[in-house]
């Protein structure tokens, strides 16, 4: 049950690393978020280096995205000139990652970083959507049909220039807001090893207000591409992309994605937000409790560089 | 069994002036491939007296598998604000990738301070260079934090009075290559110690290399790292298009 992977330098279960990239494809395919928020941690947890960890996540996650992407795009639930303008806006983010990335590395900082921001993100994305989806939920149970309001209004984002029409999503607004999110969300991917959908999809429904039927298969395809730019970044700056721990983790994502797809239509979409909102405030406390308790060994090495 | 009877017997005909030691590794060349778990090194081998005078009491033997030396940076963690961050680091020129030492007897008893710290027999006697600019106490506990840390990892072990000695010639011991050691050039050092001096000495190159795939990957990745990176893309959008149609058909 052994497999030796050439870059992480280490011998691994590779059952365990199936079952692993099984579990969090089905949230994948579920949410529509790309579930790195969930491999990276688990991965470091099992002992992979961070920095392979997160590079290696990266890679999986575009594949295990595309599937859901495609099936989305089928369904006519991607808003293409949407999905653009995000993508651009990640490659950037990539790139100034990637530059932070190499910089926290030779402080010897970019563990405790990975961390922190991981926390801080979790903590208030999860946050927000569990009081949010507790809304619904409540709202649900006593008969109400829980409306929303379809474009909730942000004064700053009117304000931005150059509006342009996005029909898929019913949106009249400025690319520049879809582009900064996505430049945020891009350098994140590359530090994190996210897709970054856990941002993303909570802030198009709540401060974009794009139509909810597009949100997830927009962003699948924003996450397929910039994961795509994030592996190549890997590959050339930190060469950290494990490609066998990744395929490990595609092989059990991919099938676990496509039976998310198909479980996310049986659900009630509020109770499906609680769950990823439960998900998303666990991981970020057991982050966080690793942070703050006296770690089992107050000494690390770092190799030679 | 059968090299240990050959070199006995080999041993036991060529008689020489000075004490020398006779090796041999079980392993030259140790081949990390996709199913590599960690290994286990045979050492053994034989004393060869002069004329063939074997003495009464029991020679004393340390054995030393190291790997090459490697100079890295050991960062510390403390609380800031609440948070365990790396605060305080120390930087080793010279500090092994591996270290495994197998003896006779305790080291202490063994070997007096000196040879210990001059043929580096045991962990606390690695010679690790640290880099100056950093006060005496702190450098001698970073030094204990990186030795302590790879001995749990397995990667530094001392197995004291683990060398087996038969009938006072031939000597063996088994040491252990956990699953992250890394690949270089590594040596195999046999010492003969008689009251805390070292009077003989033998050193056998052992190599531990990726082979096959996984070298091919790894190769592959350092000098076309760019199309490396396009090959893992690819990969992974074949594979989760593959899988996507697979699923939807069942």
């Amino acid at each position: 049950m052994n497999l030796y992977l050439p870059i992480a330098e280490m011998s691994v279960n590779w059952l365990v690393i199936i079952g692993l990239g099984a579990g969090v494809g089905f949230l994948s395919g579920m949410f529509g978020v790309g579930g790195g928020f969930l491999t990276t941690p688990l991965l470091i947890f099992y002992g992979i280096p961070p920095a392979i960890a997160v590079a290696s996540a990266a890679t999986q996650i575009t594949g295990s995205s595309v599937s859901g992407a495609l099936a989305y795009w089928r369904r006519g639930g991607v808003d293409v000139p949407m999905g653009l303008v995000l993508t651009a806006g990640g490659i950037a983010g990539a790139g100034l990652g990637s530059v932070a990335f190499a910089w926290l590395k030779t402080l010897g900082q970019i563990d405790v970083t990975i961390n922190i921001i991981y926390v801080l993100f979790l903590g208030i994305v999860g946050g927000l959507m569990l009081r949010e989806a507790l809304g619904a939920v409540r709202k649900a149970r006593a008969g109400v049909a829980g409306k929303g309001r379809l474009h909730p209004h942000q004064p700053w984002l009117a304000a931005l220039p150059w509006r342009v029409r996005f029909y898929k999503s019913g949106l009249y607004i400025s690319p520049l807001a879809p582009f900064a999110l996505g430049l945020l969300v891009g350098i994140l991917t590359v530090i994190m090893g996210v897709g970054g959908g856990f941002i993303i999809v909570p802030a198009m429904i709540y401060l974009l207000g794009m139509s909810t039927g597009v949100v997830v298969g927009t962003s699948l395809f924003n996450i397929v591409f910039v994961t795509a730019a994030t592996t190549l970044l890997h590959s050339v700056e930190s060469q950290s992309v494990d490609i066998v721990l990744a395929m490990l983790l595609l092989v059990g994502g991919v099938v676990g994605a496509q039976f998310g797809v198909r479980a996310a239509q049986t659900l009630p979409p509020e109770r499906l937000r609680l769950f990823l909102a439960l998900i998303v405030v666990a991981v970020a406390i057991r982050l966080a409790i690793g942070l703050t308790w006296r770690p089992a060994e107050l000494f690390t090495v770092y190799g030679p560089t | 069994m059968r090299p240990l009877i050959l070199v006995l017997a080999w041993a036991l005909c060529v008689g020489a002036a000075p004490i020398r030691l006779i090796t041999d590794i079980s392993q030259r060349r140790i081949d990390i491939v996709y199913t590599f778990r960690g290994a286990e090194l045979l050492v053994f081998g034989a004393i060869q007296y002069p004329r063939g005078s074997v003495p009464d009491e029991p020679p004393g033997l340390a054995i030393v598998v190291r790997g090459p030396p490697v100079p890295i940076t050991v960062r510390k963690k403390a609380r800031v604000a609440g948070i365990w961050v790396n605060t305080d680091s120390v930087r080793f020129e010279t500090a092994p990738g591996f270290y495994a030492v197998a003896t006779s007897a305790p080291i202490r008893s063994l070997v007096d301070e000196r040879t210990a710290a001059i043929y580096e027999i045991g962990v606390s006697n690695l010679q690790l260079s640290p880099a100056s600019g950093n006060a005496r106490a702190q450098t001698s506990e970073f030094e204990q934090g990186l030795v302590a840390l790879r001995r749990r990892t397995g990667l530094y072990a001392e197995h004291e009075g683990d060398v087996g000695v038969t009938q006072n010639v031939l000597y063996r011991a088994r040491i252990a290559i956990p699953s992250a050691v890394p690949v270089g050039d590594y040596t195999a050092e046999i010492f003969l110690i008689r009251r805390g001096k070292v009077i003989a000495h033998s050193a056998t190159p052992i190599s531990i290399d990726k082979s096959g795939f996984e070298r091919w990957v790894y190769v592959f990745s350092r000098q076309y790292a760019l199309l490396y990176g396009l090959v893992a893309v690819a990969l992974a959008l074949l594979a989760g298009w593959l899988a996507g149609l697979v699923v939807r058909r069942t």
